[in-house]
């Protein structure tokens, strides 16, 4: 194995985030890996989503290290950067999928220029091939191409979570960062997604972090786990692992009360 | 004598239940056992003694508190009870493969890609994956018709099948099976005795609970016997 694959791609370190003198969240480290799934459970005012907005660039820590694997082999302190390089990075690298697909779309736009913006960003400007694309991705994504015209808010809240994939993914990021992505569907819906993301996240090789409160969710999409109670890590590691033998108290009584259906 | 695959050493697991007052449940006490190539063991034992316990232990199901689980990964050797994640995950990739009870398969992925998954996840290419896929289906004598369908409406035996399926369609260096019969009919089981003996014949080592005595009694090269820790700490 070459040095550079013995690198993460994310490395944290030590981190806390304070909202004044609230704990949002402390001593947080770990590590994700090229390909990797990372899940991160615990309940509603856990750390969960300031631990995502702060490892997506969006919420400076108080205290600790963010680095970035930007180029094979070289480590970034992500906090180091200017804020245009952090913001080119999130533009050209990653996905961020919001829980409320409405955070993540332009919803005064149609369904196709909320896919065809990102390549846009990028650089693209072949007017045919840019539509051939988002095209592509609708179909990827079970969107009816019929409906590219449209406006996403005349589209089902499924719908609008399946766009909002297609526009982080269109630009094949390394890395993407998804809160509560199932969040507020229903369960068939939750089932459809939660296989075009398996499927996604193969085919392209992503490292994806993604902060759920569903546990069934971690088991299908996540090969690692952190489990957060009131702002700090309290349990880690392979995700059967720790939903079939969790050690911590906090993490016994959350999986103890999960109704199997 | 060759090296063994697996080598347990000392190995000790209990289950403390924080929000039952703290109890401690302990399982297994002081575990040793080697398994070669070649073998395969049956672990018996009362209900309740540990054989479930033992056999996800040595796929790091669970985490046991102290001793050794050493595997025979490639040229080295991972112990599972201290490796890290990600070297668990080769570990399972390419050389631990486990058939559990039940299968828990991902809503509206077909039957033929479930079974496929193992390989891809070794990099082996979609169309040759299929195809050693629905070999197998078909060697478990699951109707094609069903093949493209998801496992969640199969019946309790097909579902079995698809899981075993899985767990045989690629050669893993070592196998564990937890009941791989159960829910079974006799001409099937007999599939799965010959699945399990092919195993053997191209050096496997099997580590396997069979309730079933003439399934047992077909497989077994020896028995492990799991005896039951009597007081709780």
């Amino acid at each position: 194995m070459s040095a550079m694959a013995d690198l993460p791609l994310l490395r944290v370190r030590d981190v806390a985030v304070y909202y004044g003198t609230t704990l949002g969240c402390r001593d947080v480290g770990f590590d994700l890996w090229p390909g990797e799934v990372l899940g991160v459970v615990g309940e509603s005012g856990s750390g969960k989503t300031t631990l995502l907005n702060c490892l997506s660039a969006s919420l400076p820590p108080a205290r600790g290290l963010i680095e970035y694997q930007a180029r094979p082999g070289e480590m970034v302190d992500l906090y180091g950067l200017s804020e245009s390089q952090r913001r080119r990075l999130q533009r050209t690298e990653w996905g961020i999928v919001h829980q409320h697909p409405r955070d993540g779309l332009r919803l005064g736009v149609s369904a196709g220029a909320n896919v065809a913006e990102r390549l846009m960003a990028l650089g693209e400007r072949h007017y045919g091939r840019i539509r051939q694309t988002a095209e592509d991705w609708l179909r990827k994504v079970e969107i009816d191409v019929g409906r590219i015209d449209h406006r996403p808010d005349t589209f089902s809240g499924g719908m609008q979570q399946r766009l909002q994939i297609a526009r982080n993914l269109v630009i094949e990021p390394r890395l993407i960062f998804m809160d509560e992505p199932t969040g507020g569907l229903d369960v068939s819906v939750q089932a459809r997604l939660l296989d075009l993301l398996r499927q996604l996240v193969h085919e392209l090789n992503l490292s994806a972090l993604i902060v759920t409160h569903d546990l069934a969710v971690v088991r299908l999409l996540a090969q690692r786990l952190i489990v957060m109670y009131r702002g700090e890590i309290v349990e880690a590691g392979l995700t059967d692992q720790v939903l079939d033998d969790p050690q911590h108290p906090y993490t016994q009584l959350l999986v103890s009360a999960v109704l199997q259906p | 004598m060759p090296e063994p695959l697996i080598s347990v050493r000392g190995l000790n697991k209990s289950f403390t239940l924080h929000n039952q007052g703290g109890v401690v449940l302990p399982v297994l006490r002081n575990i040793d056992c080697d398994v070669y190539p070649g073998e395969c063991v049956a672990l018996q034992g009362v209900s309740g003694a540990g054989k479930s316990t033992l056999l996800r232990s040595l796929y790091a199901n669970y985490k046991p508190q102290a001793g050794q689980i050493r595997v025979r990964h490639g040229a080295g050797w991972v112990d599972m009870v201290v490796a890290e994640a990600r070297e668990i995950l080769a570990v399972r990739r390419h050389t631990l493969g486990y058939v559990s009870q039940f299968l828990r398969a991902v809503p509206r992925v077909p039957a033929v890609d479930v079974v496929a998954e193992p390989l891809r996840l070794q990099g082996v290419s979609a169309s040759q994956a299929s195809q050693r896929a629905e070999r197998m289906l078909a060697r478990l004598r699951i109707p094609q018709r069903l093949w493209s369908l998801a496992p969640s409406t199969f019946s309790g035996g097909e579902q079995q099948r698809v899981n075993i399926a899985r767990g045989f369609v690629v050669d893993y260096p070592v196998l564990l099976l937890d009941e791989p019969t159960a829910a079974l009919d006799s001409a099937n089981r007999l599939i799965v005795v010959d699945l399990i003996q092919e195993a053997k014949a191209r050096g496997a080592a099997v580590v396997g609970i069979f309730h079933d005595q003439a399934v047992r009694d077909a497989v077994a090269s020896r028995i492990f016997e799991v005896e039951r820790c009597e007081s709780a700490v």
